[in-house]
């Protein structure tokens, strides 16, 4: 049965709320749950965040007590991390590599199900942790011993919540390599793979290479808190920066965990909007991978401040600059797809070139850090917070963004108001840079992260910064309005809902139905982005 | 999706697993790696142990002086005054020396710790040697009582030959299990009390 003969009525969705989504087997419906999931997170991570930067608004304590601010710049990151941007990216790729590879659904359909329902259980459990005795764990997001060991023991809620995460995301990234690597239709080579689903094979690979290897040292903090063991604790001879080390093996492949399926979204819209094909399609390939490896030698440019000898230095400080070669490579490629293209301006290009733009600056913040003597003045200062932010929220974010509103017509069959669009896309680019720019000069004159009071002198500068938060918070409960709004109802979205896009899943209806590519494409060179590349 | 597919399918989501828990398996083994691989390039500021055997081999250097900086420090647990008794020392490489440190337990309370030493610059680690210190075994101290605690240490001549100072330090903690049996211990041998 044809994917049009769906379309037009008998779409097979299970009968039921319950059936429907609790049970769900569908890529589709469980890309909707992860990026529903994904939102709620964003929003509750998002209030945390206010809370931080109200108390922040004016020096001296004002709202709430330091141990609970702290619990706040913690959780405000496990969330936004853990909740927010991956679930988010793993919601993109369930709805769209199936559909971008002509597969029927993801290759594992039930463990896909597994994997998202354990989401919901492993927050509520994080969560919970904010109403126990002594409250959340409040040492940072890197749990560090031996602070992260001085807290009450719903530590080890939050312990067996990471645990649940690493189990979901691990499932999460086998599925999505068994999908891309046997259930291609016929004719899709990998290297006629549309740059997403290469970005997201590679990220699913560094997926099951680190998240293990951070259930281990989180593991390690439960024994050495509750069994005596001194793996981390010096007193038995144990050694705490061991655990950063662990940690950060884990900690530095997961950023690029966290930017390289954004590449991939990027590397969809620019062309689409650009009305050229993808420039340097290979050359994309082979810098994602190298990024890949590149990121699993880097580790300990988080820590060059705990007494590394020289060589030690010198090494993570040039290892970590060679990745700003396969990421410039990127970036050109970038600015050359639109260079003399018919660009148009509709708010997925606009978030997408905000992408480049921001997250360029967020990369040379980067650099600046990784430069070991420098990096002494900046460790564990606003430059940090800065740099990640750019990094994090204008780049990943806005990269989870420029996709939502990319593939909205064809998850719903309805246009998004552009005009709303637009105006959400600079209200949150304004936003988001007076909400972080300052906070690069407030870390270069000093002021430390993680602190809920400062001192004088950096009052203008974080008043400013605390009302470019506002203001980007408020544009968030806006874009919940746009996206229900187009889920409602809106002007009907074409199946090739932007003239210029290339790939499967524009060959089928908008909105997509329920089961798409029952039975393989036969694909035809004028169907895919990436014809030429095929070997 | 057909049979071939669902094979295939197990057989690499099998496989895949198998990765995961190595990994797993590998977060683990980093600890001993990272021991390992400190102990060999003393990167850690971890100083050796020597027998009084091993120092005959040792040549003396008598033109070269090398100068030790002591500094002892408490974690904040641990209700114990510490210090060392000499604030440096200078020493020829190839010989050995005797230093000591002053500690006092000024707790209520029996109580044993444990002193881990760290050399700065690290990269002096390998070649600082102790025969004997107060740190290769935990030490008791009764409430009130304050003692000498002494570590014989040599050089090792082939210590590169930019390296003029070293600064050894050591951070004394309390050993909680330790504590509680030397605690139980005396309760139950005071009249009385049981």
């Amino acid at each position: 049965m044809s994917s049009v003969a769906h379309a037009e009525g008998h779409d097979h969705k299970p009968e039921g709320f319950l059936n429907r989504w609790l049970f769900t087997t569908n890529h589709k419906d469980i890309g909707t749950l992860y990026l529903v999931f994904s939102l709620t997170m964003f929003i509750i991570g998002g209030a945390m965040a206010m809370v931080i930067r109200a108390e922040l608004f004016m020096p001296g304590m004002q709202l709430v007590d330091p141990a609970f601010f702290n619990q706040m710049t913690t959780m405000h990151a496990l969330i936004m991390v853990f909740g927010a941007v991956m679930p988010a990216f793993v919601g993109l790729a369930n709805w769209m590599i199936p559909m971008m590879i002509g597969a029927p659904d993801m290759a594992l359909p039930r463990m896909n199900n597994w994997s998202f329902w354990i989401l919901p259980f492993a927050f509520t459990m994080l969560l919970s942790t904010l109403f126990m005795d002594g409250g959340a764990p409040a040492a940072g997001w890197t749990l560090y011993p031996p602070l992260v060991l001085q807290g009450g023991n719903s530590f080890a809620f939050a312990i067996f919540a990471v645990h649940l995460l690493g189990i979901s995301s691990i499932m999460g990234a086998i599925n999505i390599i068994a999908t891309i690597l046997n259930l291609r239709a016929p004719g899709m080579n990998l290297l006629n793979m549309p740059l997403f689903v290469w970005t997201w094979l590679i990220t699913a690979f560094l997926l099951i290479a680190v998240m293990p290897v951070l259930a281990g040292g989180v593991t390690m903090l439960l024994t050495d808190k509750f069994f005596g063991t001194s793996f981390f604790n010096a007193a038995g001879g144990g050694d705490p920066v061991m655990y950063q080390h662990i940690f950060w093996f884990f900690g530095h492949p997961e950023v690029y965990i966290m930017i390289l399926p954004a590449f991939g979204v990027v590397s969809e819209i620019l062309p689409t909007f650009s009305r050229k094909p993808l420039f340097g399609y290979t050359s994309m390939v082979y810098a994602s991978a190298s990024i890949a490896f590149l990121s699993f030698i880097v580790w300990s440019h988080h820590m060059f401040t705990v007494g590394m000898p020289l060589g030690g230095e010198l090494f993570f400080m040039y290892a970590t600059m060679v990745i700003a070669v396969p990421t410039g490579v990127k970036i050109f490629n970038w600015v050359a797809t639109m260079w003399k293209g018919a660009m148009t301006f509709e708010t997925p290009m606009l978030f997408a070139i905000g992408f480049v733009i921001m997250f360029t600056i967020g990369g040379f913040s980067g650099l600046m850090l990784a430069i070991a003597p420098a990096d002494f003045q900046y460790h564990d200062t606003y430059f940090v917070v800065a740099h990640f932010h750019y990094v994090l929220v204008t780049g990943a974010v806005f990269a989870i963004m420029a996709g939502v509103y990319y593939w909205l017509p064809k998850w719903t069959g309805h246009m998004y108001d552009e005009r709303l669009g637009k105006i959400h896309f600079w209200w949150s680019t304004i936003a988001v840079n007076v909400l972080f720019f300052p906070q690069h000069f407030l870390g270069l004159a000093g002021m430390p992260r993680r602190i809920p009071d400062y001192s004088l002198q950096f009052a203008e500068f974080n008043m400013i910064s605390s009302i470019g938060g506002f203001a980007f918070g408020l544009a968030q409960i806006f874009f919940v309005y746009i996206v229900w709004k187009t889920v409602k109802g809106g002007q009907p979205a074409e199946a090739r809902a932007w003239e210029g896009a290339k790939g499967l899943e524009w060959t089928v209806p908008s909105p997509a139905p329920h089961h798409t590519f029952e039975t393989p494409p036969e694909i035809k060179p004028d169907m895919i982005a990436h014809p030429s590349n095929a070997h | 999706m057909d049979t071939d597919n669902r094979d295939a399918n197990r057989v690499l989501a099998r496989k895949l697993t198998w990765a995961a828990v190595l990994m797993f398996g590998f977060g683990f083994a980093l600890w001993p790696l990272y021991t390992v691989f400190c102990n060999i390039t003393g990167i850690n500021g971890k100083t050796g142990r020597v027998s009084e055997q091993e120092i005959q081999t040792m040549g003396l250097d008598p033109n070269r002086v090398v100068t030790v900086h002591f500094d002892g420090t408490v974690n904040s647990r641990l209700p114990w005054q510490f210090k060392p008794n000499q604030f440096s020392m200078e020493v020829h490489p190839g010989q050995l020396y005797e230093a000591s440190y002053h500690a006092r337990n000024r707790g209520q309370d029996v109580i044993v710790g444990n002193a881990v030493p760290s050399l700065a610059p690290s990269e002096a680690a390998l070649y600082f040697n102790k025969t004997e210190c107060f740190c290769f075994t935990a030490q008791k101290l009764e409430a009130g009582e304050e003692k000498d605690m002494p570590l014989r240490f040599i050089i090792d001549p082939s210590l590169p030959a930019e390296i003029h100072e070293v600064t050894l330090s050591y951070t004394f903690f309390k050993n909680d299990e330790q504590s509680q049996q030397a605690h139980q211990h005396q309760t139950a041998g005071q009249p009385g009390n049981g």
